[in-house]
C-alpha cells in the first residue's frame, strides 16, 4: 500500500507542472510527469511480482516440507462421502471433482431462487413501508429493522429451527392427494418418467413462450393504435399452461409419475427438496429482501411527486400509476444497488455450511478436510464465486443500460 | 520477558515480530518459549471445552497439561488454540501449534500423507448410532432408507458411507459443521439416526429434550483410535509426547496417583516405579527432560485412570465406562511399554 | 337605529361566538385515528387485521419463550432440564455472562477491558455529536492515541521491537539465502528513506524546506516514540489474544477492520480513478477480487492458506490473520463507498484547485477528500454495520467471538441442556440488534445533518 502511495505522489507531480503559453517549461527528468508515471508503475509491477514470487516460493517450500502433495489430481479420487441434496447423479463412489460440481450447482440453485424471492418480497415490503395504512407500514418497518440488524448466520439457525419445528415427521407427513408430501424431511413431489414423444411437451413450452412474446407486442401495438387494452397477463397464463397440457393429452399422456410412498423411515421415491434448502432459502430471501425493501423505498421516494400527481390528473388509478409511472422511473435509482444486493445474496449462500446444506463451501470444505488440499480448494472457491459475481454484475450492467433514461 | 505479539502499528515489520523458528526442533522451541501451544477442539464435552471459570477442561486438554508437566514440571504452562476440524492439520503443519490433541482419529492416510505422526491412542473410540426408541429399531442393519445426521469433514462421514454401502442399504445424509447443529437437527426430527463416535453419543445425549427416549444401537461400525498428533521428522518431540502418554498408563498400572506420587518418589522400593519416577536411571535425560518427568506429568493431571474418570468417567455427566480403554491388565487394550 | 336596538334586545341572540364543538368521536381521538390509518377501506381493514394478528402472534410466542416459560435462576443444568423448562435458560446466561462479554480474559485483568471501553465511549460520544467542539483534538486522540492505549491495555504492552537481531541470527544460520524477513526489513528501510524524500520534495515546493524537514522529522520521531512506548514494561500481565473473546473480540475485529480499511479504501478509490493504467488495473483487480468472494472463504484463506504463504517456520497470531483478512475484505467495500463520494464532487473543485497551483495530494487532502468523506459518512457507518454483523464468521476459524462463545456454553458439562443453544442465540441476536439498530439510526441522523440542501 505504501508503494501505491508513492505511486500517487508521482501522479501528483503531473498536476503541479504548469503548462506555459510558450510551450512546456524545462523540468528535470525526474519531475517529468511521464517519466515519473512510468517509473512509479514499474516499481508497482516489480513489487507485485516480487511478493507474488515470494508467496509461490514459500508455498511450494512449505508444501514440500510438510509432505503435502499439490496439484489437481485429487479431483479424480473417490470421495467416499455422501451429500444430502444433489441436482446431478452423485453417490459416495463419485469423485471429489463431482462433489464440488454438485456444490457449485447447489450454490447457483439457491442463489437463483433466493434472488427471485428476495426481489418479490423486497418490492412488496418496500411499497408496504410507504403504505398509508399505519399498521401495514409499521409491520414493514419492524420487519426491515429486525432482518437488517441481526447477523444472517443467526437468522439462518433460527429459520432452520422454525422450519423443522413447524413441519410434521415423515410418518405424519402432510400430503395433497398423496402426490405432494410435506414433512420435516422436505417436500416430495412425484418423479417424472418421460415416455416416447415427451420432448414434444418441451417444444410446446418453448412455443408458448414465443407466443406470449408475440402476443405482448401485438397488444402493445393495438393499444397504441386504438387505445384498447388487452388482458395480456391472463391470456399469457392460459397459453403457458394450456399449450403444454394440450400437447400432453394430445400425445396420449406420455409422462408417467412415480409417486412417493411411505417407507420404513422416509418417503420412498419421488423427487425431494430438503428442509436445509428451505431454511437457507428463507433466510437468504428474508434477509436480502429487507435491504431491497429499503432500496425500493428510497427509489420510489426519489421519483418526483409531480409524476404521481400528473398521472392521477391523467386519470390513472393509484395501482397503475405506481406500476406504469412511478416504478419504471424508480428502477433507474433501484437497479445499481439492487445488483450489489444480488451479489451479496450469492456470496451469503456460503453460510449454508452451518445448517448442513451441501453448497460449494460445504462440499468443498468436506473435500478439503478429507484430502488436505487446502490451497486448491480455496482457489476453486474463489474462482467460482468470482465468476458468478462477474457474470451477475455483467448482466445487471446490461439491464441497467437498457433501463437507463434515454434522453433525446 | 519481551513478547513478540504482532502489531499493526509496526506496518511492514509485522511479519518479523511474530516469527517463531519452528524448524529448530519443537522440544527446544517449547523449552525456550516456556509453554506448549496445544491445539484442541472448539468444544466437545469431556474432551475439551472452556468452563465458566475460563479454564479449559477435558481429556484432550489434560493430556497437553501432562506433557507440559513432563517438560516444565508445571501443568499450567500450556496455551490452548481451539481449532475447527478443517483447520487442525494445517495449524500443526504450519507450526502454529506444537501438539494437536483434538479427538483426531489415527488413520493410515493421516499418518503418512499429511506430514504428521500420531503419538499414541489416548481414547479408543468407535462409531455408533443413536436412534429414537419409538422407531422400534434394534439393529443398525435395519436402518435401510433412514436419514442420518452427522458432522461434516470427519472420518464419521466416510465410515457411514462405507457401512451402508457394504450392507447394501440406502440412506440420506445430513452433514453439519458443528456437533451442536447435528444433535439439534436430530432432536427436532430431521433425522432418524444420529451417528458419531460413541463418546460423542454420550456427550450429545445431554442436549436432548428427552434422553431416555433414545437408544444407542449395539453395532460399532468403525475403529476410532483418538490420539495426539505431532509433526513428522521431529523425533525428540515425538518421543516426549509418546512417552508422556506411556508414563500416564504405566503410572496407573503401578498405582501411582496424584495423591501418592510424592510419597512413592520418596519411599517406593519397587524398581519399576523407581525407574518410572526417575529415582533410578536416567530415562528422563534420554528424552531431553528432567529425570522426574513422569512424576511431574502425574502431578499435573494424575495417571491415565484419574484423567479418564475426572473428565468422562461414571462420576461425570457423561457416565462413560472404561470398556476397551481399561488397562490391558483389567480387560481393556490400553498397554504401555515398560520404562527400562 | 331600530335594527341595532332590536338586536340588542333579543335575548336569544348570542353576543359572542359559540365555542367550537369537539370533532365527532369517529374522526378524532384514537377511534378517528384508527379509521383514518387502519380501516379506511375494506381491503385496508382486512390487511390491518391480518398484519395485526400476525404481529400479536409473533410477539406472543417470543414473550412466551423468553419470559413466561423461562428459567431465571439455578446452579447448573438441572434447573433447565425436565418438564418445566420449555423456555429460555437465563440461569445459564447469568452464569456465563462475564465470559460472553470478555471471553477468557483473566478475571483479575478485566478492568483493563473496562477502561478501554469507558475511555472509548467517552471519546466517541462527543465525536459523534455534531454540535460539540474540539473535534480535531478528539479525532487525534481517537485515531492516534486511543488505538495505542487499547493495544497496550488489552495485550499488556512490552512488545519486542528488537527485530533486527532476528535477522542477524537468520543470516548467521544461513538456512535460506534470501530470507523473507531480510527482504521485509530492506523494504521497510527503502520506504523509510524514500517516503520522507518524496515528502520533502513535494512539500518543499509550496511551503518551505525547513517546515517540511521539521514535518519529516516529526513523523520519524513519532514512529520512534511509538515504538518506545510500545516496548515499555508497564507491569501489566500479558494476555495473549487467544484469551480474548465474546463481545470484546467482536468489537475488536469490527473496529480494527473498519479503521484499517478506511485508509486502504481511500487509496484504492484514488487508485481506481487514477490515470496510470497499472495503478488503475491493480486497484480494480484488488477491489473486484475481494468484493467478488464471500468473507467466509477469505477467512479460510487467512487461517489455512496464509501460513503456507509465509517462509517456513514463521507463524502469525491467529487473531491478526483474521484481522488482515477482514481489513482487506472491508477495504474493497470501503473503496467503493469512497469512490461514490469522490464521484459526487463536481469536477470544478479539482479544476479550481489546479488553477490555484495545488498539487494532486494537496488537492485531495485539502479540497476533494474532505468533501467526499463528509458525504459518505452514512455509507461508512453502513459498511461498519455490515462488517459488525459479518464478524460472526470469525467463529468459523475458531476465534471465540460473541456467537461462538454463546455456543460454547453448549459444550460445558455443567450447563448443557436442550434450551442452552437457543438461549445463547437469542442473547447474541439481541446484542447484535441493539448495536446495529443504534448505528443505523445514527447513520440516518447524520444523513439529515449532512444534508446541506445542495441536493435537489
Amino acid at each position: 500500500m505504501a508503494l501505491l502511495r508513492s505511486a500517487q505522489q508521482g501522479e501528483g507531480s503531473s498536476m503541479s507542472v504548469t503548462t506555459g503559453v510558450d510551450g512546456p517549461p524545462k523540468v528535470a527528468f525526474f519531475n517529468d510527469p511521464k517519466v515519473r508515471s512510468i517509473g512509479v508503475q514499474a516499481i508497482l509491477i516489480a513489487v507485485i511480482i516480487f511478493f507474488g514470487w515470494q508467496m509461490v516460493q514459500n508455498t511450494l517450500a512449505n508444501l514440500e516440507r510438510a509432505n503435502i502433495a499439490s496439484g489437481w489430481g485429487f479431483l479424480d479420487t473417490t470421495a467416499g462421502f455422501d451429500l444430502s441434496f444433489t441436482l446431478i447423479p452423485y453417490s459416495e463412489s463419485s469423485t471429489y471433482g463431482r462433489a464440488i460440481t454438485v456444490g457449485v450447482l447447489n450454490t447457483i440453485l439457491v442463489a437463483f431462487c433466493g434472488i427471485i424471492t428476495a426481489t418479490i418480497i423486497g418490492f412488496i415490503v418496500g411499497v408496504m413501508r410507504l403504505s398509508k395504512n399505519w399498521l401495514v407500514a409499521k409491520v414493514a418497518e419492524i420487519y426491515i429493522e429486525i432482518a437488517r440488524n441481526v447477523p444472517l448466520l443467526v437468522q439462518m439457525f433460527i429459520w432452520y429451527k422454525v422450519v423443522l419445528a413447524a413441519l410434521p415427521s415423515p410418518r405424519a407427513a402432510w400430503s395433497i392427494g398423496d402426490t405432494i408430501f410435506l414433512s420435516n424431511r422436505g417436500i416430495t413431489i412425484p418423479k417424472f418418467i418421460w415416455g416416447d414423444g415427451a420432448w414434444m411437451i418441451g417444444v410446446a413450452v418453448v412455443a408458448a413462450i414465443a407466443g406470449i412474446v408475440m402476443l405482448k407486442k401485438w397488444a402493445h401495438k393495438r393499444q397504441e393504435a386504438t387505445g384498447e387494452q388487452f388482458p395480456v397477463f391472463l391470456t399469457s397464463l392460459a397459453i403457458l399452461f394450456g399449450l403444454p397440457l394440450l400437447t400432453y393429452f394430445a400425445l396420449g399422456a406420455p409422462v408417467e409419475f412415480e409417486f412417493a410412498e411411505q417407507g420404513n423411515f422416509n418417503l420412498r421415491g419421488g423427487v425431494g427438496l430438503v428442509p436445509e434448502f428451505a431454511a437457507l432459502y428463507f433466510a437468504l430471501s428474508v434477509y436480502t429482501a429487507s435491504f431491497i425493501a429499503e432500496i425500493v423505498r428510497s427509489g420510489i421516494l426519489a421519483v418526483n411527486k409531480g409524476q404521481t400527481e400528473a398521472s392521477y390528473a391523467l386519470g390513472l388509478r393509484p395501482n397503475p400509476a405506481l406500476r406504469l409511472v412511478v416504478i419504471p422511473q424508480a428502477m433507474r435509482v433501484i437497479i445499481p444497488p439492487l445488483a450489489s444486493q444480488y451479489l451479496n445474496l450469492t456470496k451469503n449462500s456460503s453460510l449454508a455450511v452451518a445448517i448442513g446444506f451441501p453448497e460449494l463451501v460445504a462440499a468443498g470444505g468436506t473435500v478439503m478436510n478429507q484430502s488436505g488440499q487446502a490451497v486448491e480448494i480455496i482457489t476453486i472457491w474463489m474462482a467460482v464465486y468470482l465468476t458468478i459475481s462477474l457474470l451477475t454484475s455483467a448482466f445487471m450492467n446490461w439491464f441497467n443500460a437498457r433501463m437507463k433514461l434515454v434522453e433525446r | 520477558m519481551k513478547r513478540t505479539l504482532l502489531s499493526l502499528a509496526l506496518g511492514t515489520a509485522v511479519s518479523l515480530a511474530g516469527i517463531t523458528a519452528a524448524s529448530a526442533g519443537t522440544l527446544d522451541d517449547v523449552k525456550s518459549k516456556g509453554f506448549i501451544q496445544c491445539g484442541v477442539s472448539q468444544g466437545l464435552i469431556g474432551f475439551s471445552n472452556p468452563d465458566d471459570k475460563n479454564n479449559w477442561t477435558g481429556l484432550d486438554v489434560d493430556f497437553c497439561r501432562a506433557v507440559a508437566g513432563a517438560v516444565f514440571g508445571d501443568g499450567q504452562k500450556v496455551k490452548f488454540t481451539p481449532l475447527s476440524a478443517k483447520e487442525r492439520f494445517t495449524a500443526l503443519q504450519s507450526g502454529e501449534i506444537d501438539i494437536l490433541s483434538r479427538n483426531t482419529t489415527w488413520t493410515m492416510g493421516r499418518d503418512t500423507s499429511l506430514g504428521l505422526v500420531f503419538a499414541g491412542v489416548t481414547y479408543y473410540d468407535g462409531q455408533g448410532f443413536l436412534v429414537k426408541k419409538s422407531l422400534g429399531v434394534d439393529s443398525a442393519l435395519k436402518l435401510d432408507g433412514a436419514s442420518v445426521c452427522t458432522q461434516t469433514g470427519t472420518t464419521t462421514e466416510l465410515n457411514l458411507a462405507d457401512y451402508f454401502r457394504a450392507n447394501n442399504m440406502k440412506y440420506e445424509v445430513v452433514a453439519f459443521e458443528k456437533a451442536d447443529e447435528v444433535i439439534a437437527a436430530y432432536d427436532s426430527g430431521r433425522c432418524d439416526v444420529f451417528t458419531t463416535d460413541q463418546s460423542g453419543l454420550y456427550a450429545e445425549r445431554l442436549k436432548l429434550k428427552n434422553p431416555d427416549e433414545n437408544v444407542v444401537l449395539p453395532e460399532i461400525i468403525s475403529k476410532e483410535p483418538l490420539g495426539p498428533v505431532v509433526r513428522q521428522g521431529d523425533d525428540a518431540w515425538f518421543n516426549v509426547v509418546k512417552w508422556t502418554y506411556f508414563a500416564l498408563l504405566n503410572a496407573e498400572e503401578a498405582g501411582v496417583t496424584t495423591a501418592n506420587v510424592d510419597d512413592m518418589v520418596a519411599n517406593s522400593t519397587d524398581p519399576g516405579i523407581r525407574r518410572l519416577l526417575g529415582v533410578e536411571g536416567d530415562f528422563g535425560k534420554a528424552i531431553g527432560l528432567e529425570n522426574n518427568w513422569a512424576a511431574n506429568a502425574v502431578k499435573a493431571v494424575g495417571n491415565y485412570g484419574e484423567m479418564f474418570d475426572r473428565n468422562v468417567g461414571p462420576e461425570t455427566n457423561l457416565k462413560i465406562s472404561r470398556g476397551v480403554n481399561a488397562l490391558w491388565s483389567k480387560g481393556g487394550i490400553q498397554y504401555a511399554p515398560p520404562v527400562r | 337605529m331600530s335594527d341595532i336596538h332590536s338586536q340588542r334586545d333579543l335575548a336569544y341572540v348570542r353576543t359572542e361566538e359559540a365555542p367550537a364543538m369537539p370533532a365527532p368521536l369517529t374522526v378524532s381521538g384514537p377511534i378517528g385515528w384508527m379509521r383514518e390509518n387502519l380501516f379506511p377501506t375494506p381491503i385496508n381493514s382486512l390487511m390491518s387485521l391480518i398484519f395485526g394478528a400476525l404481529l400479536l402472534y409473533v410477539i406472543w410466542i417470543t414473550l412466551e419463550w423468553s419470559v413466561f416459560n423461562a428459567v431465571w435462576s439455578g446452579e447448573d443444568r438441572s434447573a433447565c432440564i425436565g418438564d418445566g423448562a420449555h423456555g429460555a435458560c437465563w440461569a445459564m446466561a447469568r452464569a456465563k455472562f462475564g465470559q460472553w462479554m470478555y471471553g477468557f480474559y483473566p478475571f483479575t485483568e478485566r478492568w483493563r477491558v473496562d477502561v478501554v471501553g469507558i475511555v472509548g465511549v467517552l471519546a466517541l460520544v462527543p465525536m459523534m455529536m455534531p454540535s460539540l467542539p474540539y473535534k480535531r483534538i478528539n479525532g487525534i486522540f481517537l485515531l492516534g492515541i486511543y488505538p495505542i492505549l487499547t493495544l497496550i491495555l488489552l495485550t499488556g504492552g512490552n512488545f519486542d521491537i528488537s527485530f533486527l537481531p532476528t535477522i542477524t541470527v537468520n543470516i548467521d544460520t544461513g538456512e535460506s539465502s534470501l530470507n523473507w524477513s531480510v527482504w521485509m526489513v530492506a523494504f521497510a528501510f527503502v520506504l523509510a528513506i524514500v517516503v520522507p524524500i518524496l515528502f520533502l520534495g513535494f512539500v518543499a515546493k509550496i511551503i518551505s524546506p525547513i517546515i517540511s524537514a521539521i514535518a519529516s522529522a516529526a513523523i520519524a520521531g513519532g514512529v520512534a516514540l511509538l515504538l518506545i512506548i510500545m516496548s515499555i514494561d508497564f507491569g501489566l500481565p500479558y494476555v495473549e489474544t487467544s484469551k480474548w473473546g465474546g463481545l470484546l473480540l467482536t468489537l475488536v475485529v469490527a473496529v480494527t477492520g473498519i479503521v484499517a480499511s478506511l485508509p486502504i479504501g481511500v487509496l484504492l478509490a484514488l487508485g481506481r480513478r487514477s490515470n496510470m493504467p497499472v495503478v488503475k488495473l491493480f486497484s480494480v483487480a484488488f477491489i473486484e477480487l475481494w468484493r467478488g468472494v464471500p468473507l467466509i472463504t477469505v477467512l479460510f484463506m487467512a487461517s489455512v492458506v496464509l501460513p503456507l504463504f509465509l517462509p517456513p517456520g514463521t507463524s502469525f497470531d491467529k487473531l491478526l490473520r483474521a484481522l488482515i483478512g477482514v481489513a482487506l475484505f472491508s477495504s474493497a467495500y470501503m473503496a467503493e463507498v469512497v469512490r461514490g463520494g469522490l464521484q459526487a464532487i463536481p469536477k470544478g473543485q479539482t479544476e479550481a484547485a489546479q488553477a490555484l497551483g495545488l498539487t494532486y495530494w494537496q488537492n485531495m487532502g485539502l479540497i476533494t477528500l474532505p468533501q467526499a468523506l463528509k458525504l459518505v459518512i452514512p455509507g461508512i457507518v453502513n459498511s461498519f454495520i455490515g462488517l459488525f454483523k459479518d464478524t460472526v464468521l470469525v467463529g468459523i476459524i475458531g476465534l471465540y467471538d460473541l456467537l461462538l462463545i454463546v455456543q460454547a456454553a453448549n459444550t460445558d458439562q455443567k450447563w448443557v441442556a436442550p434450551q442452552t443453544h437457543s438461549t445463547g442465540f437469542f442473547f447474541a441476536a439481541a446484542v447484535f440488534w441493539i448495536f446495529c439498530f443504534g448505528m443505523s439510526r445514527y447513520s440516518m441522523f447524520m444523513e439529515r445533518q449532512l444534508d446541506t440542501g445542495h441536493k435537489n
